[in-house]
């Protein structure tokens, strides 16, 4: 029985989405909701950048502001944008679904609840780093996780802009080894394109020098801050709840010594 | 005798000559006799009780910050998760509950599968434990929708245009339970009735007169035996001791494990990866957005897997109508299961090759089913649906044979400890 459901919680954790739709794959994400300054940025970078169109409706500045570590006074003063906003009121924007709707062709999904409805942080991490240019697309941006987005690359004056390019790389012999060319001692190398790219270990995406503000780095730290951000959105009272976890299992831990003693006492009387 | 010890004895004697409230005590709890060699499978009727207690008051707690309308739902459980003091903790452990409660009772009843219970003379308790099964899944059904997020809005949307598929009068029958030509406020409303007034109502009738019946003709046991045929010179069983406080305070230690085990999940996997809380419950219902898998909760799909195994028309009649045929086949057929089993034994341990080969064959058949019901169907899944949903119905239908063929060992006179 233990056994089982040891295994039925393995399969709990274990069971995440590891590609997008599009099938690409996802990269790995891990939150660190104990990182307050990350949270800070993140929540610097969706004010600034997101909340235009993506509203936080279930979430409330104030809440926000107490979990991360910000004073009220300079959330107000910097991160809410609107003077008449209180600070107990809850994340909302002022775009009318009918305009988005026109405008990007879908009304942009509220964010609070996104992490867990893609299963995890992962998905919008990797889909922020993946825009890529497109001029067939009527905003001129495309991605590799969510193929025709609507959505423009929010970003891109941090990150710049990415091309969807083709890579030569090296061809792969039919033993799994890299081709080697026997004359000339040099590798054979193919042009690849796409998925096929990816499955071989590559990006697709290559970024256009000095179209952007931020090293590839510290654009990936961004993400990284905005990513964590959403994902503490989500579920605000997690840190609360695992502390609160961690004593609930002690105090069982320690009450089982006692309740234990007293079963063996009622148990010696069973013959 | 002190005066507070008289005071209380005549308080007692007043209550007494009006309610037989010690009489009651000692008949359920202080002299009812248990049976002394219960294994660690009894344990799921009391998890059971503890699990019901959980989720009636911290269902009381929800409703009260609740919001029953197609408008406010889903923001409403959102502002139980943050605004609500503790309200993420009401709300987890309330749907871990639900979980936690199928757990429980589908091990309560593998047991009484494992040792006969259902035998006479226990053909009631039984048929009382089924419905109380029964009215646990009408439940859960009903409380699914309640968070109106777009997985519960489509489960539903499922399982409620299965009533279309029964001929003439479905689509009026299916309209009638929506209240709606489609699943929308009006239905929720109505589902949240039935969720906190009815179906709970229903099932605590239903638990009391489990246990009344249960304690009529007293507890089985894993030898099967009767223990009121060995009694001592006052009529107490030799092989029983009082339920209070043996299996009462006796059992401590595993109902701590049992809330362990609850609280290490509610706490720190409460949406368990996807299983207990479906990610496309994260988004409100939404009619025009169908999620890619509509899968219903696990506790589920076992049934939800033999509504789908029946794939092609019979009789003029079309595929979907057979699927709600069959899955409401294998809701009902348990509750003739007394009748079923013609073995002169009750306990796995004394019956056939035969039985403990089919009970084990239809406990692999459950979990593929339910693992089936929770991913796409492919041809060959549909297959292996199909011949789990045989082993399923053959459990049940050949039981009356395989259990009277079958070599049988001798029962013991007495428990073995």
């Amino acid at each position: 029985m233990k056994r089982l459901g040891l295994l039925i919680l393995v399969s709990f954790i274990t069971h995440s989405s590891q590609a997008a739709d599009s099938g690409f794959p996802l990269y790995d994400m891990t939150p660190d909701l104990t990182d307050q300054s990350s949270l800070q940025r993140g929540a610097q970078t969706y004010m600034n950048y997101c909340l235009g169109c993506h509203s936080l409706q279930y979430q409330r500045y104030k809440r926000t502001a107490d979990d991360i570590g910000i004073p009220e006074s300079l959330m107000l003063e910097y991160l809410v944008f609107d003077p008449n906003t209180k600070i107990g009121d809850l994340i909302e924007n002022s775009i009318s679904d009918e305009n988005s709707k026109n405008w990007f062709g879908a009304v942009p999904p509220d964010l609070t609840l996104y992490s867990q409805l893609k299963g995890g942080p992962e998905y919008l991490y990797t889909y922020l780093l993946t825009f890529y240019e497109d001029a067939s697309r009527p905003l001129g941006a495309n991605n590799l996780v969510y193929e025709n987005v609507g959505m423009p690359h929010a970003l891109m004056e941090l990150q710049g802009v990415q091309q969807k390019v083709c890579k030569e790389i090296p061809k792969l012999a039919a033993n799994g080894g890299q081709m080697m060319d026997a004359l000339s001692q040099s590798y054979i190398t193919e042009e690849v394109c796409g998925m096929e790219l990816v499955e071989r270990g590559y990006s697709p995406l290559q970024l256009v020098e000095n179209t952007g503000r931020l090293s590839p780095e510290a654009y990936e730290q961004v993400v990284y801050d905005l990513t964590n951000f959403i994902y503490y959105v989500g579920d605000p009272s997690r840190l609360d709840r695992e502390r609160t976890g961690v004593f609930v299992l002690i105090f069982l831990a320690f009450f089982f010594v006692p309740a234990y003693l007293l079963a063996r006492e009622y148990k010696k009387e069973i013959h | 005798m002190s005066a507070v010890e008289q005071s209380f004895k005549n308080f007692m004697s007043w209550i007494d000559d009006r309610l037989p409230v010690t009489e009651a005590y000692e008949k359920h709890l202080a002299k009812y006799y248990a049976p002394k060699n219960l294994n660690i499978w009894y344990y799921f009727g009391i998890f059971s009780f503890v699990v019901l207690a959980n989720q009636l008051l911290t269902g009381i707690w929800l409703t009260m910050s609740y919001v029953p309308t197609g408008e406010g739902a889903f923001a409403s459980v959102e502002y139980i998760m943050r605004d609500v003091e503790y309200g993420w903790m009401l709300r987890y452990m309330h749907s871990t509950g639900a979980s936690a409660f199928f757990v429980v009772v589908y091990l309560h009843m593998f047991r009484g599968l494992l040792y006969g219970s259902y035998q006479k003379p226990r053909e009631l308790i039984w048929i009382l434990g089924m419905l109380v099964y029964v009215a646990l899944m009408a439940e859960g059904f009903f409380g699914y929708l309640l968070p109106w997020g777009n997985m519960s809005f489509w489960g539903a949307q499922v399982i409620v245009s299965l009533a279309s598929a029964i001929p003439l009068v479905g689509e009026d029958l299916a309209i009638w339970v929506r209240g709606d030509f489609n699943m929308s406020g009006v239905t929720l409303n109505r589902f949240f009735a039935l969720h906190v007034v009815l179906v709970p109502l229903f099932l605590l009738v239903l638990v009391v007169l489990h246990v009344l019946a249960l304690h009529e003709v007293g507890s089985n046991n894993p030898d099967g035996v009767d223990i009121k045929k060995t009694t001592d010179e006052t009529g107490k069983p030799l092989d029983g001791v009082p339920f209070h406080p043996y299996f009462t305070l006796g059992k401590l230690p595993g109902i701590i494990v049992f809330l362990f085990l609850f609280c290490a999940v509610m706490f720190f996997y409460p949406d368990g990866g996807g299983y207990l809380i479906e990610h496309p419950n994260y988004e409100p219902a939404d009619p025009l957005k169908t999620p890619e898998l509509i899968a219903p909760v696990w506790y589920y799909t076992p049934f939800y897997s033999m509504l789908r195994a029946a794939t092609f028309p019979l009789l003029g009649l079309d595929a979907k109508f057979w699927g709600l045929v069959v899955m409401a086949g294998a809701i009902v057929i348990p509750f003739v299961l007394p009748w079923l089993d013609k073995s002169p034994v009750k306990s796995m341990r004394y019956k056939g090759l035969a039985s403990k080969i089919m009970l084990g064959l239809f406990v692999i058949s459950f979990f593929i089913l339910g693992y089936l019901g929770t991913v796409h169907p492919t041809p060959l899944r549909t297959l292996l649906a199909q011949v789990c949903t045989a082993i399923y119905f053959a459990y049940f239908l050949l039981m009356p044979w395989y259990t009277s063929v079958e070599k049988t060992k001798p029962v013991p006179e007495r428990v073995v400890l």
